[in-house]
């Protein structure tokens, strides 16, 4: 755990949805796409975008959190759930712009990424590399490339 | 407490509309596996194979196997098993897709539906409460709409199989389809269930797949994902089953004006680098199936003129049946004839290779031109997509079509413009420059089908990483050899028998899985011991011949596992494989031999107890 960010490229996602078996099977020992944290939105035939906790610096979950269990993990830079704390009662749930923490209706708690604690598993089976797990800036600079090209290539024409 | 399978089995009397649901039987699941295996054991067991296909009396069974869902690589097919109202024999036709895992994750291995609804109803499955649901305002929807009105009429989540119109008008090639796209495709499952007056079953399941060896079984899925060759996987990302058509034409064994030659002058304008880059939405990238790194899903876009449309597909078998086989080549019509096959519910293999057979018929003279209501010349690229759309409403000329070529042919007087095996018909491999094909075409328990057995891997890539290859020191393996090629076909069938009995996509084992590793994915899912790889053959072999008892007992002797006249007799006119036949005759005696069958092609009495068949 060292601030690392997880990427996600849609360009490359096929939709085969390995992320959320292998997210499923990590965290509650079953394969089953309900209660996997990262989830993958078809938006149309050929269009699939992977979809996770973004781990925000100012998290609306952890504000709205009326126990704490949902909170920043300061030290490795991201936000969990404490199970034990977690009364589910679905604020966090709410509260998410993104609609990323979901609840689990069989744990009855609400849940969400944690990065598997600095492996995660969804980058592991990721069969094509529409994820990676990626220092901040690598992720912008190597879209600042590819940018800077195409800027680059203007110029000369 | 079970893992890999769930334990459960539902059954639905749609005469009486009660369901119930019953444990699965262990001893069944360990020897059958699950999947095709499983399906085709109960199905055995519960009713008498002569029955007529398209009675109540037939059964209709949704299998999943143990490794369904659970994330081992490319592990998301079920089943259909039915007996077919195409050829008589057994029908097993997998597909892949949200919906086999998502009847998994409800909690089933098995759903089986017996008896005839009164009225058009759809089966509705939210985890432990079960619904039949009137389907009267969905019954004559296309596939699409089918499935986007039952998830508004149940749930979003909900996936859904369904039939089209062809399975609603009784075509006897109809498909399941589920997903928008995924075709339980071949032996007119989709017929059945037509029959049955069921419309659509639709699933939703939050229950999950447990295994019994977690450790164990991530061991084997990590070294299964290892041993993936990036590079092959690299072109079915770009060009999908596309791809393959350039090779199968450098063979020789393209079928081209229904099975007339095997190689053509425009093998180049329908190959999967011409789809890429023209029809396909997403230029060198696929779509994939839950847990698959493979992706070979084609997504295509026809943007303005007559055939505007898009859709999943098309696949190489559509493209060798439609294209080549009906000397079309024009990429747009034979993607539009794809796109109201997938619409409809209709398998395109069939729908193809009948077109063409009937293309041949009329120039010959023996179909008249009053009888189809407009000349069907072979290249006639608007006629092969109204042919479709009229075999799916069973009008006119479709109407004869619907009932496949072999029943097309009768009706003219002959059959030998049928190509097939068992009145089913063939794909888009012509077996006379690919010998080990023809003994599998000859010998496939549901007639001519090229993934029960894929004996034109074989012959095509020669040698994989299979052990059943490995074991025989084999390097290279040559097509045109048939002496070599019975003992090879035997170990084919039996270990793809093995693939679709655990739920997992004939990709994986073509590309990445062995045998051993595929065992040992088994044994950490579900806990059972297999016997080290002897016994996990064994059980393939199992398979195969209760599939072959249930034909034998259905009436199906020995005399339909024969190839068509031209393919035996006609030498290839052109290309690599000028001058060869299915040199059948010496093939067949040895595979009986090897198989444990008198000549007669009956299973022995000493081969049923060594595989404990009754």
């Amino acid at each position: 755990m060292d601030g690392r960010v997880l990427l996600i490229d849609e360009d490359k996602c096929t939709g085969c949805l390995l992320c959320m078996v292998g997210c499923s099977l990590a965290h509650v020992g079953e394969a089953d796409l309900e209660r996997s944290h990262i989830r993958v939105f078809q938006a149309a035939q050929d269009v699939f975008v992977p979809l996770t906790c973004n781990h925000c610096e100012t998290p609306s979950c952890a504000r709205a959190c009326p126990t704490t269990a949902c909170h920043q993990d300061l030290e490795h830079l991201r936000v969990i759930i404490d199970d034990g704390r977690c009364i589910g009662c679905k604020t966090c749930v709410n509260a998410c712009p993104f609609g990323h923490a979901h609840y689990d209706e069989v744990a009855r708690v609400s849940a969400k990424c944690d990065y598997c604690d600095g492996e995660p598993e969804c980058v592991r089976l990721c069969q094509t590399g529409a994820l990676s797990y990626v220092y901040r800036d690598e992720g912008s600079s190597e879209k600042k490339r590819e940018a800077g090209a195409v800027r680059a290539a203007l110029r000369r024409t | 407490m079970m893992y890999g399978w769930t334990g459960n089995i539902l059954r639905v009397d749609l005469t009486t509309g009660t369901t119930t649901v019953e444990p699965l039987d262990r001893d069944k699941a360990k020897n059958y596996i699950g999947g095709r295996g499983l399906g085709v054991k109960y199905l055995y067991d519960e009713i008498d194979p002569a029955v007529d296909a398209l009675s109540p009396q037939n059964k209709l069974l949704f299998v999943t196997g143990p490794l369904t869902g659970t994330g081992a690589p490319g592990a998301n097919r079920y089943v259909v098993v039915t007996k077919s109202p195409l050829t008589g024999c057994i029908a097993n036709s997998t597909a892949a897709g949200d919906f086999a895992c998502t009847m998994k994750y409800a909690g089933y291995d098995l759903i089986i539906l017996e008896g005839k609804s009164e009225k058009p109803v759809y089966l509705w499955i939210d985890d432990d409460r079960i619904e039949l649901r009137d389907a009267a305002e969905i019954w004559g929807l296309d596939s699409e709409e089918t499935i986007k009105a039952v998830q508004k009429a149940t749930s979003l989540r909900a996936k859904v199989a369904c039939i089209g119109p062809a399975g609603e008008n009784l075509v006897r090639f109809a498909c399941v389809m589920n997903d928008a796209g995924r075709a339980a495709g071949r032996s007119g499952v989709g017929a059945v269930m037509g029959s049955k007056n069921l419309k659509a079953v639709a699933v939703h399941g939050t229950k999950g797949v447990k295994v019994a060896d977690r450790a164990g079984f991530y061991q084997a899925m990590d070294a299964a994902f290892k041993t993936l060759e990036y590079e092959y996987v690299e072109e079915f990302h770009q060009t999908g089953t596309p791809g393959v058509l350039s090779l199968v034409h450098e063979f020789g064994v393209l079928p081209t004006r229904n099975f007339s030659v095997g190689v053509n002058d425009f093998a180049d304008k329908i190959s999967g680098e011409t789809l890429a880059d023209t029809l396909s939405v997403r230029k060198r990238m696929g779509v994939a199936c839950p847990g698959c790194p493979v992706a070979c899903g084609r997504v295509t876009k026809i943007s303005t003129g007559k055939f505007a449309g898009q859709g999943f597909g098309p696949e190489y078998e559509t493209i060798g049946m439609f294209g080549s086989n009906c000397g079309v080549d024009d990429f747009e019509a034979i993607a539009a004839a794809n796109f109201v096959c997938n619409r409809m519910g209709m398998d395109t293999i069939s729908t193809g290779n009948s077109i063409a057979s009937a293309m041949e018929m009329f120039e010959k003279g023996l179909i008249p031109e009053s009888d189809i209501g407009f000349p069907l010349e072979f290249g006639d690229a608007d006629a092969i997509v109204k042919l479709a759309q009229m075999t799916a409403d069973r009008e006119g000329f479709g109407d004869v079509l619907a009932d496949g070529s072999y029943r097309m042919g009768e009706k003219y007087g002959t059959t030998d413009y049928f190509m097939g095996v068992k009145k089913q018909e063939f794909p888009s491999y012509d077996p006379r420059g690919l010998q080990g094909m023809g003994l599998g075409y000859a010998t496939g328990p549901r007639g001519a089908c090229h993934i029960r057995g894929e004996a034109q891997d074989l012959d095509l890539y020669g040698v994989m990483n299979w052990r059943l290859t490995a074991d025989r020191g084999l390097e290279v393996l040559d097509p045109l050899r048939s002496d070599d090629k019975p003992p090879l076909v035997k170990d084919v069938q039996d270990w793809f028998t093995m693939i679709d009995s655990c739920g997992m996509c004939n990709f994986m084992f073509f590309l990445m899985v062995d045998e051993d590793q595929m065992r040992q994915l088994i044994e950490t899912a579900t806990g059972v011991d297999m016997g080290g790889y002897e016994g996990f053959m064994r059980t393939g072999e199992r398979v195969f011949n209760i599939e072959t008892l249930f034909n034998r007992r259905a009436g199906i002797t020995n005399e339909w596992d024969t190839l068509p006249k031209r393919m035996l007799e006609t030498p290839m006119p052109a290309g690599p494989a000028k001058g060869q036949v299915v040199r059948l005759a010496e093939m067949l005696p040895e595979y009986y031999e090897l198989r444990g069958w008198d000549d007669n092609g009956n299973i022995s009495d000493a081969k049923r107890e060594e595989l404990g068949l009754a």
